[in-house]
C-alpha cells in the first residue's frame, strides 16, 4: 500500500440484513493518501478488517468512474458527499482533512430498503421504467437514422436528461423521498424526441402510476434533488413531466388505455 | 475434435445473406415453447435478450449488478463505428472490413469481420429508433468523428457517454419485454456453472447474491454475454466487477478458450501513481483527434519535469518530440492503439517519461484551444476534462494531461463459430466474452459495434437454426446433471469459505496483476513468460492454502464473490501465459520482443501462426491442449501493417 498521511475516524452504518436493525460502528482509517478515492479508502479499511477476520463493510460500486450509478453513500449527511456534481466513486480524499470524523450511511428512504450495511435495494426504479419508460420498436427494419431529423438543440436537451445514472441520490436527498427528478428525466428525454411522441402521454401516466405504487413521496419543490444530483439534472424536467401528465389527464386520457401489455 | 468455423461458402459480400436464408426457422407458434438463458445484460446480452423475446422465445436474463443498466458497457466513452458514409469521405462496408482486418493484424476471420461491417449500418438505425440521443449537427443530421486506426469519420457518439446511451437503448428494449412478460429478469444473480446433458448446454447454476441460494435454471440454450477479462491484470479500465468466471467455468466444462493472450492496452489512460489505485481510468481515444501527444526530446528535460523544476508549458516547441506525428506522418496521433501504446512505453523506457513516476507522456490541447477556442474544446470533451481534473487535481485546460497505456480490452474469449456457437452445442458466446471479430487488436469504437451486432442482428437468426434442430421438447429438470452440477458449485464455495489463512484475496489479485503486467503485458519474452508460468502456479497453490475469507454463504458476501473470481483469474492467467509463449510471433496487442521489424513494429509470422489458438481444458493441474483453426484469407493480402 502506498502510504499517505491522513488519519480519519469513520462512523459507519452496519446492518447485517434487511431483517435486522443496524447501528453505527466506529473505525479508524489510517495512512490514507489524499489521492485515493473515497471507495479506495474504504477498500483499505476493509482489507484490515478482513485480515482481522472481521466482516468487511458492504457497499455497492462497480465502474468507479461516475457512470454506472451503483455507488450510493450518504456521507456527512449528503448523498455522494460534500462536492457538487460528482458521485461517491469520484470523490477523493483530498476533499477531507486529516483527523476528520466522517459519518457514512446508506441511502435513507423507505422505497430503498437496506440490503446490508451501506447497500440498498433500488429495484423500484427499474420497475418504474418497465412500466413504460421506453419506445416500442422491434429489432430490424428501422428506417435510416438520418431520416429522422432532430435539431441539435433538441438532441442536446434530450441528452442532458438522458445523462441520469439512476443512482437514487435525488430520492435520498428529498425530505419526501420523491422520485420525481429521476422519473421526469426519462420522461423528458423520450418526450422531447420525435421517436418518443406516439407513446408520450401513455408513458407519463403509466410511469407516474408505478412511481406512486412503489411508495415514493410527492414533490413539494424543495429542490434538494437538483442540488445533490451528480449529473445536474434540473427541476425543469419535473416541470415538463407535470405538464405532460396533466395534458394526458385532461385531454388524452383515452390514449393511456392503448398502452397495454400482453402477447407480442 | 476438429474446429469447424462454419463460414459460409461464396463471395464475401453474399455470405451472410445466403447463410441467413439457409438457416432453419422456428415456427412462430413453437417459439414460445423454447426457453433461452442469457447471462449478462451489457450491450450484447441486453440486445440479445430483448431481440429473442421479441421473436417470441421465453428469455431468462441474468446479471450480477442490481440493475441490468449497470453492466460494464455503460462506461464506454468514445463511440461506435458504422459504415454509413454520411460524411461522403470514402467510407464503405468494404473499407470498414478492411480497416478492421488490418487493425487486428490479420488474425481475425474475414467472414465474421465482413458481416460485422455490413450489419454496422443497421445498428445505428436501430439505436436511433429507440431514442438514443446521438450527437447531431445543426441541420439535424447525425454527427461523426474519427477514431484511432481510421482515416474516415465513421464514429457515432453521444458526448463522452456513448456506452451509457447505447446501453440505455438496449435496456429499454429489455424493459419493454420484461413488462410484456417475455423476459424474466434475475438481478444480483451470479452464474457459477453450466449444466451439460449429453454434450449439450441445458442450464446454469447461479448464486443469489442476497440470500446465497444456489439455484439451477434450465433452458434449451445458454447464451453467455459476460464481458471481458481485463481485470486479470488487477489494474485495468474495466469495472471492478468485470470477471471471467462464467466463461472460465464454461471452459472447464468443455468450451474452448481462444487466443487468451490477446490483450489490448489502451494508450490514453490516467497513469498509475501508486499502489492505492483500484482501477485506471480511460480517457477516450477521441481526445487524440485534437490533442497532440508529446514527450520531451531529452532525458534532462524529462528529469526536470519529473522533479517539478519546470512545467510542461515551459518546454519550448523545439524541445518537444511529437513522436507519433514524427514517426507516422499519415496517421499521426490517430495510429491504432497498440502502436500508440508501444511508442509511449518506448519514451518511458528511454527515460523521457513525465509525471513523478516517469510513466507518462503528455496529451496536449494548447494548440487545439488556440485554434478552436476553449468553448469548443469544452463542448467536445468537457466531461472527459472534468473527469481528469477530478482524479488528478490538475486542470487540463491549463496544462497538458498526463497519459499512459493501461489494460483495456481482451480480444481473446470463448471460441465460437460463425453462428456464435461454442464447440459445446447449445452454448453460445457474444460480445467481449467471445474471441471472434477483432483479431489481435481491436480498433476503437468497434467493441460496441460487435456487442450490438451479435445481440440484435446475428444471434436472433443463428440460434433459431439450433433450436429448430433440437426441437421444443421441454428440458428435463430432473436430470441428475442439474443436481450434480449444483453440488459441485456448493462444494467449491465451501472450499473457499473454509480458507482461514492470513492473506486477503485482494492481495492475491494484486500480486497476480503484477506478474501479468510485468511478463504478459505490453512486451513479452519467452524467458519472462516461462518465469511467469511458474510464479502463477506457486501463487495458485498459496491461494488455496493461505487466503482468508470471512462470512458465510447464506448472506450478502462480497468476499466470497471476489474470491471465486480471483481464483478463476489465477487459472486464466496461467493459460494466457501459455498461449503467449506458444505464439512465437508478434501481432497486434501481443508483442514478443523476439519478433519485431527493424523499426520496432510487431513482426508477424504468417507461415506458422496464421491461426486461432483454441485451448481445451483437460482437468485440474493438467496442461491444456491446443487446437488450431487455420485462418484463410481470400480477399485481403497479408501485408506488414504500416501507418507511416
Ligand atoms: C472505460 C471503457 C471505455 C470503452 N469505450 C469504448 C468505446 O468508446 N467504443 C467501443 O466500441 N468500446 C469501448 N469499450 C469496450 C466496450 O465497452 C466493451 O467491450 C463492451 O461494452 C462489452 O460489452 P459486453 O456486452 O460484451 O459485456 P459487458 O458490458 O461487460 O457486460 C457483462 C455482463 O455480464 C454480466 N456477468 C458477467 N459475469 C457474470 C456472471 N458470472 N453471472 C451473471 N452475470 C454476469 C454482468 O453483470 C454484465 O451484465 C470501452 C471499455 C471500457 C472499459
Ligand atoms: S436524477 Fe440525478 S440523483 Fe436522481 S437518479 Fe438520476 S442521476 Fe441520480
Ligand atoms: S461506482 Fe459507478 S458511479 Fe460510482
Amino acid at each position: 500500500m502506498s502510504q499517505g498521511n491522513m488519519n480519519l475516524t469513520l462512523k459507519v452504518w452496519r446492518q447485517k440484513n434487511s431483517q435486522t436493525s443496524g447501528k453505527f460502528v466506529t473505525y479508524k482509517a489510517e495512512g490514507i493518501s489524499p489521492d485515493m478515492s473515497f471507495l479506495e479508502m474504504l477498500d483499505v479499511v476493509n482489507e484490515s478488517l478482513t485480515r482481522k477476520g472481521d466482516e468487511p463493510i458492504y457497499f455497492d460500486h462497480d465502474c468507479r468512474e461516475g457512470i454506472c450509478g451503483s455507488c450510493s453513500l450518504y456521507i456527512n449527511g449528503r448523498p455522494h458527499g460534500p462536492k457538487r456534481a460528482i458521485t461517491t466513486c469520484q470523490l477523493h480524499m483530498r476533499s477531507f482533512s486529516d483527523g476528520e470524523t466522517i459519518t457514512i450511511e446508506p441511502w435513507r428512504s423507505a422505497a430503498f430498503p437496506v440490503i446490508k450495511d451501506l447497500g440498498t435495494d433500488r429495484s423500484a426504479f427499474d420497475r418504474i421504467q418497465q412500466a413504460g419508460g421506453f419506445i416500442s420498436v422491434n429489432t430490424g427494419g428501422a428506417q435510416d437514422a438520418n431520416a429522422i431529423l432532430i435539431p441539435k438543440v433538441v438532441a442536446d436537451e434530450a441528452f442532458n436528461s438522458a445523462t441520469c445514472i439512476q443512482c437514487g441520490a435525488c430520492v435520498a436527498a428529498c425530505k419526501n423521498a420523491s422520485a420525481m427528478l429521476f422519473v421526469s428525466a426519462k420522461i423528458t428525454q423520450l418526450g422531447l424526441l420525435p421517436q418518443g411522441q406516439p407513446e408520450r402521454y401513455s408513458r407519463v401516466q403509466s410511469m407516474v402510476a408505478q412511481m406512486d405504487a412503489e411508495g415514493f413521496g410527492n414533490c413539494t419543490n424543495t429542490g434538494a434533488c437538483e442540488a445533490e444530483c451528480p449529473k445536474e439534472i434540473t427541476l425543469m424536467n419535473i416541470g415538463r413531466m407535470n405538464n405532460d401528465y396533466y395534458s394526458a389527464k385532461l385531454f388524452r386520457e383515452e390514449r393511456a388505455h392503448e398502452h397495454t401489455g400482453g402477447e407480442n | 475434435m476438429s474446429l469447424d468455423a462454419k463460414i459460409p461458402q461464396g463471395p464475401l459480400a453474399e455470405k451472410w445473406s445466403k447463410h441467413k436464408f439457409n438457416l432453419k426457422l422456428v415456427n412462430p407458434a413453437n417459439k414460445r415453447k423454447y426457453d433461452v438463458i442469457v447471462v449478462g445484460t451489457g450491450l450484447a446480452g441486453a440486445s440479445a435478450a430483448a431481440s429473442l423475446a421479441e421473436l417470441g422465445y421465453n428469455v431468462k436474463s441474468f446479471c450480477f449488478q442490481d440493475s441490468p443498466r449497470r453492466a460494464h458497457s455503460i462506461a464506454a466513452q468514445g463511440g461506435i463505428n458504422a459504415a454509413k458514409n454520411y460524411q461522403n469521405d470514402g467510407d464503405s462496408v468494404y473499407r470498414l472490413f478492411y480497416d478492421t482486418i488490418k487493425g487486428g493484424d490479420y488474425r481475425a476471420r474475414e467472414g465474421n469481420v465482413y458481416r460485422l461491417a455490413e450489419v454496422s449500418v443497421n445498428i445505428i438505425d436501430q439505436c436511433v429508433a429507440q431514442g438514443v440521443p446521438f450527437a447531431r449537427e445543426y441541420g439535424g443530421l447525425l454527427d461523426n468523428r474519427s477514431f484511432g486506426g481510421s482515416q474516415v469519420s465513421r464514429t457515432f457518439y453521444a458526448r463522452g457517454q456513448t456506452g451509457q446511451q447505447l446501453l440505455l437503448g438496449a435496456f429499454s428494449a429489455l424493459n419493454r419485454q420484461i413488462n410484456l412478460g417475455k423476459v424474466k429478469m434475475y438481478t444480483r444473480t451470479e452464474m457459477l456453472d453450466v449444466v451439460i446433458i449429453d454434450g449439450h448446454a441445458k442450464g446454469i447454476v447461479t448464486r443469489n447474491l442476497i440470500t446465497g441460494a444456489i439455484e439451477t435454471h434450465s433452458g434449451h440454450a445458454v447464451l453467455l454475454a459476460t464481458g471481458g477479462y481485463g481485470n486479470v491484470f488487477y489494474l485495468s479500465t474495466n469495472a471492478i466487477g468485470s470477471n471471467v468466471t462464467a466463461a472460465w467455468r464454461a471452459h472447464k466444462r468443455g468450451a474452448y478458450f481462444a487466443n487468451p493472450c490477446y490483450t489490448q492496452i489502451h494508450p490514453t489512460c490516467i497513469p498509475v501513481t501508486g499502489d492505492h489505485q483500484s482501477k485506471l481510468t480511460l480517457m477516450s481515444e477521441s481526445l487524440r483527434n485534437d490533442g497532440r501527444v508529446w514527450a520531451p526530446k531529452t532525458k534532462e528535460i524529462a528529469e526536470k519535469l519529473r522533479k517539478k523544476e519546470i512545467t510542461a508549458a515551459q518546454v519550448k516547441e523545439d524541445e518537444r518530440d511529437y513522436f507519433l506525428e514524427r514517426k507516422y506522418p499519415s496517421f499521426g496521433n490517430l495510429v491504432p492503439r497498440d502502436v500508440a501504446s508501444r511508442n509511449a512505453k518506448e519514451m518511458a523506457d528511454e527515460g523521457k517519461g513525465v509525471g513523478t513516476s516517469g510513466l507518462a507522456v503528455y496529451l496536449d490541447f494548447a494548440e487545439a484551444i488556440e485554434r478552436m477556442g476553449e468553448d469548443t474544446v469544452r463542448a467536445k470533451y468537457g466531461n472527459l476534462f472534468d473527469m481528469y481534473y477530478q482524479i488528478t487535481d490538475e486542470n487540463p485546460y491549463k496544462q497538458p494531461m498526463r497519459i499512459y497505456p493501461a489494460v483495456h480490452y481482451t480480444m481473446g474469449g470463448l471460441w465460437v463459430d460463425y453462428n456464435l456457437s461454442t464447440n459445446v452445442p447449445g452454448l453460445y458466446a457474444m460480445g467481449e466474452c467471445n474471441f471472434s471479430d477483432h483479431g489481435a487488436n481491436r480498433l476503437g469504437a468497434s467493441a460496441l459495434m460487435q456487442g450490438l451486432s451479435d445481440g440484435y442482428f446475428v444471434i436472433p437468426y443463428t440460434l433459431g437454426d439450433y433450436l429448430a434442430t433440437i426441437g421444443p421438447k421441454p428440458v428435463d429438470k430432473n436430470h441428475p446433471a442439474f443436481e450434480k452440477t449444483k453440488q459441485d458449485v456448493i462444494a467449491y464455495n465451501n472450499k473457499l469459505l473454509a480458507l482461514k489463512g492470513n492473506k486477503t484475496v485482494v492481495e492475491y489479485h494484486r500480486e497476480l496483476g503484477h506478474i501479468m503486467w510485468e511478463y504478459c503485458g505490453m512486451a513479452r519474452t519467452a524467458e519472462g513468460l516461462t518465469k511467469a508460468k511458474a510464479m502463477i502456479k506457486a501463487l495458485k497453490a498459496d491461494f488455496w492454502k493461505n487466503a482468508i475469507l470471512t462470512g458465510e454463504n447464506d448472506e450478502v458476501n462480497a468476499a466470497l464473490e471476489r474470491a471465486g473470481r480471483v481464483a478463476d483469474f489465477i487459472e486464466l492467467g496461467e493459460l494466457m501465459v501459455t498461449d503467449a509463449l506458444n505464439r512465437n510471433e508478434s501481432c497486434g496487442g501481443h508483442f514478443r520482443l523476439e519478433s519485431q521489424t527493424e523499426e520496432g513494429e510487431a513482426l508477424r509470422d504468417d507461415e506458422n501462426y496464421a491461426y486461432v489458438a483454441a485451448w481445451e481444458f483437460r482437468g485440474e493441474d493438467q496442461e491444456e491442449v491446443l487446437h488450431k483453426e487455420e485462418l484463410v484469407f481470400e480477399n485481403v493480402k497479408l501485408t506488414q501493417r504500416s501507418y507511416k
